[in-house]
């Protein structure tokens, strides 16, 4: 097991070595550049632009200016926001909480949802509830992020009014915000409606980013119960006289289980690529937004920075799951 | 009464192809401590027959008969919940696959104690010592070790005395065998077949032994039902089956044993077609 994670950890240097050059190299290309775009309309003398790229280090050779970026982060600096000139660590992590919260939700919504479903479809296999159940995992998988969240807001927050459109709580509430993620903080405040109003602001944004991990869920725990079910050791647990209840949800759905795990910890990688969008259509002020906004400023040193903490969010994410995928399957624990 | 009294058994299977008989009207009586061997090749509707009894057949099996009781009382009435206290405790099975019939993510002390937990009334304690009783009662060495073993950990032979263990765990009335030997190496199958003949002989219960092996059915049988293409060719005790076999079918299939091989071949019971063919013919659809 130790050296199991040793060489994981090992892994990990490559790989984030090869984001590194991704993020560094990806902003690059893109046309346009952060100063002309500071500058906005007025735009701006030949020799203050000049002052302006010798200042930010722009006009070095490329090679100098990620070489200068390697050697910050290995001292834990990801550079300054052209932008707004705050750390960009510092932004991250006042907007992170924001993120972890809608992500959280939503993948807690998806396995709640998911793994059920997948299982009763399974049993069930061929019915008209089977049908339905992955009718609509695929309608769901299908469906574009961006449009599914519009259609969503026209229903409950244009025309029912159940919801409120965007933001994470009503500008009414006033808190100080210890942990970051509203649900606990509103809780913690104390005032009157807090937590009722964080809850409506969270709800259609979380849907919106299960949808696509829940119907993945759905099936993948449906394709593996089916294959679990007609397992001897399946018949064997019938054999005992066990319950329906006990033979399924424990002797096959602890088996099922394995690939499943696998499945959702690659979900939080298509989570955080969702909630780009998700946080775009609802204004939710986490990372997803900021990235936008950071992209269509050419803000060089946020995209990166960005980019690099996701990426490490997500490697790290996968090694846990990894290592969880040990502890649920004896068979690989022991060798 | 007899433990068990099945009468014109038949299993329909549905398939894309319609329905398909594996089992065509069989009659099956278990005295109690009687051992009843039910022989006959792959396809004959043996295993179909006892996974019947059990409730483990599929849903696309459609099971009829006149007669299906345990003890008296008829297993095709009794409602599942019912149904689910025999099963495991008055009536328990092994199978052919011993390592695949265990559970891989669970330990055996586990798989034992579950058994013992649905059944019976004994106390956490109580159950646990129970369990390192049979453990021992198999020849599991070092049970207190071998309880936290998976059954990955183990040989084929160990796993299926752990399955004998989880069988008898209730003490059953009858126990039924699937084929117990077939997956093992030779030397590992005499061990088990004593373990099983032992066991049936200090505890008196019914044993049926699906086999297609006459070796096991002269060594353990009272009494054998011979079957072919879902149906009963011969039924007789143990000696008057092999010494003076009725059927043409029960001939073919002791004429094929290993034994009787001549040159480098051995023999099948399609050798002895023609010996078997006037009665045969007229099963097959």
């Amino acid at each position: 097991m130790f050296r199991f994670l040793i060489g994981r950890l090992a892994l990990l240097v490559p790989t984030f070595l090869g984001v590194t050059i991704v993020a560094f190299g990806f902003i690059r290309l893109l046309p346009g550049d952060p100063v002309l775009l500071l500058a906005g309309e007025r735009g701006i003398t030949e020799e203050r632009y000049n002052q302006l790229m010798e200042q930010f280090g722009f006009s070095r050779p490329i090679w100098e200016q990620y070489f200068d970026y390697l050697v910050g982060l290995l001292q834990g600096d990801l550079g300054i926001s052209i932008v707004t000139k705050k750390p960009v660590v510092t932004e991250f992590f006042t907007l992170f909480p924001a993120t972890a919260e809608l992500a959280l939700c939503a993948i807690i919504l998806a396995v709640a949802i998911g793994i059920p479903a997948g299982i009763l479809a399974a049993v069930k296999r061929g019915s008209f509830f089977d049908q339905t159940i992955m009718g609509t995992a695929l309608i769901g998988y299908s469906m574009p992020i961006f449009w599914w969240g519009l259609l969503l807001i026209i229903l409950f927050s244009g025309i029912l009014q159940w919801t409120p459109v965007s933001g994470r709580i009503s500008l009414m509430f006033y808190f100080p915000q210890p942990t970051g993620f509203m649900l606990i903080d509103s809780l913690l405040s104390g005032q009157k409606g807090a937590f009722t109003s964080a809850v409506r602001h969270l709800i259609l944004p979380a849907i919106v980013l299960a949808t696509i991990p829940l119907a993945v869920i759905a099936r993948q725990t449906r394709s593996a119960m089916l294959e679990v079910l007609g397992e001897d050791y399946v018949r064997t647990a019938r054999a005992k006289g066990l319950t329906p209840f006990r033979v399924v949800g424990m002797h096959a759905l602890r088996n099922a289980l394995i690939p499943v795990i696998t499945t959702i910890g690659l979900q939080v990688g298509v989570l955080l690529a969702g909630a780009i969008l998700t946080e775009t259509i609802f204004s939710w002020p986490g990372i997803g937004k900021w990235m936008v906004d950071s992209i269509a400023r050419r803000d060089y040193p946020v995209v990166q920075g960005g980019l690099l903490m996701i990426a490490a969010i997500v490697m790290v994410v996968n090694l846990t799951v990894d290592l969880l995928y040990g502890l649920v399957n004896p068979r690989i624990r022991h060798n | 009464m007899a433990l068990l009294e099945i009468r014109n058994l038949r299993v329909e299977f549905d398939t894309a192809a319609g329905p398909f008989r594996a089992l065509d009207g069989v009659d099956y009586t278990v005295e109690g401590g009687e051992v009843l061997a039910i022989v006959g090749e792959s396809g004959s509707g043996k295993s179909v027959a006892m996974l019947a009894v059990m409730g483990l057949l599929p849903e696309s099996a459609t099971v009829s008969a006149d007669l299906m009781a345990f003890e008296g009382i008829d297993l095709r009435t009794m409602p599942a919940a019912e149904r689910r206290k025999v099963i495991g405790k008055d009536i328990a099975m092994i199978f052919q696959e011993p390592i695949a019939s265990l559970n891989p993510c669970f330990t055996i002390g586990f798989q034992l104690d579950e058994v013992l937990k649905a059944h019976t009334s004994l106390s956490r304690k109580a159950r646990k010592d129970r369990v390192i009783e049979l453990l021992e009662s198999v020849g599991i060495p070092d049970p207190l070790r071998r309880v936290s073993a998976f059954p990955h950990q183990m040989s084929g032979g160990q796993c299926q005395r752990v399955m004998i263990a989880i069988a008898t765990a209730c003490e059953p009335k009858l126990l039924i065998a699937d084929e117990p030997t077939t997956a093992l190496d030779v030397t590992i199958q005499k061990q088990i077949l004593d373990l099983l003949t032992d066991m049936q002989r200090d505890t008196g219960m019914g044993l049926i032994m699906i086999t297609h092996d006459m070796g096991v059915v002269a060594e353990t049988a009272d009494r054998v039902v011979v079957q072919y293409k879902g149906k009963q060719m011969e039924t007789a005790d143990v000696l008057t089956l092999f010494e003076n076999p009725s059927h043409p079918y029960t001939k073919a299939l002791l004429s094929a044993l290993p034994e009787n091989a001549t040159g480098d071949r051995l023999p099948t019971v399609a050798d002895y077609e023609a010996m078997m063919q006037a009665d045969v013919r007229e099963v097959q659809p």
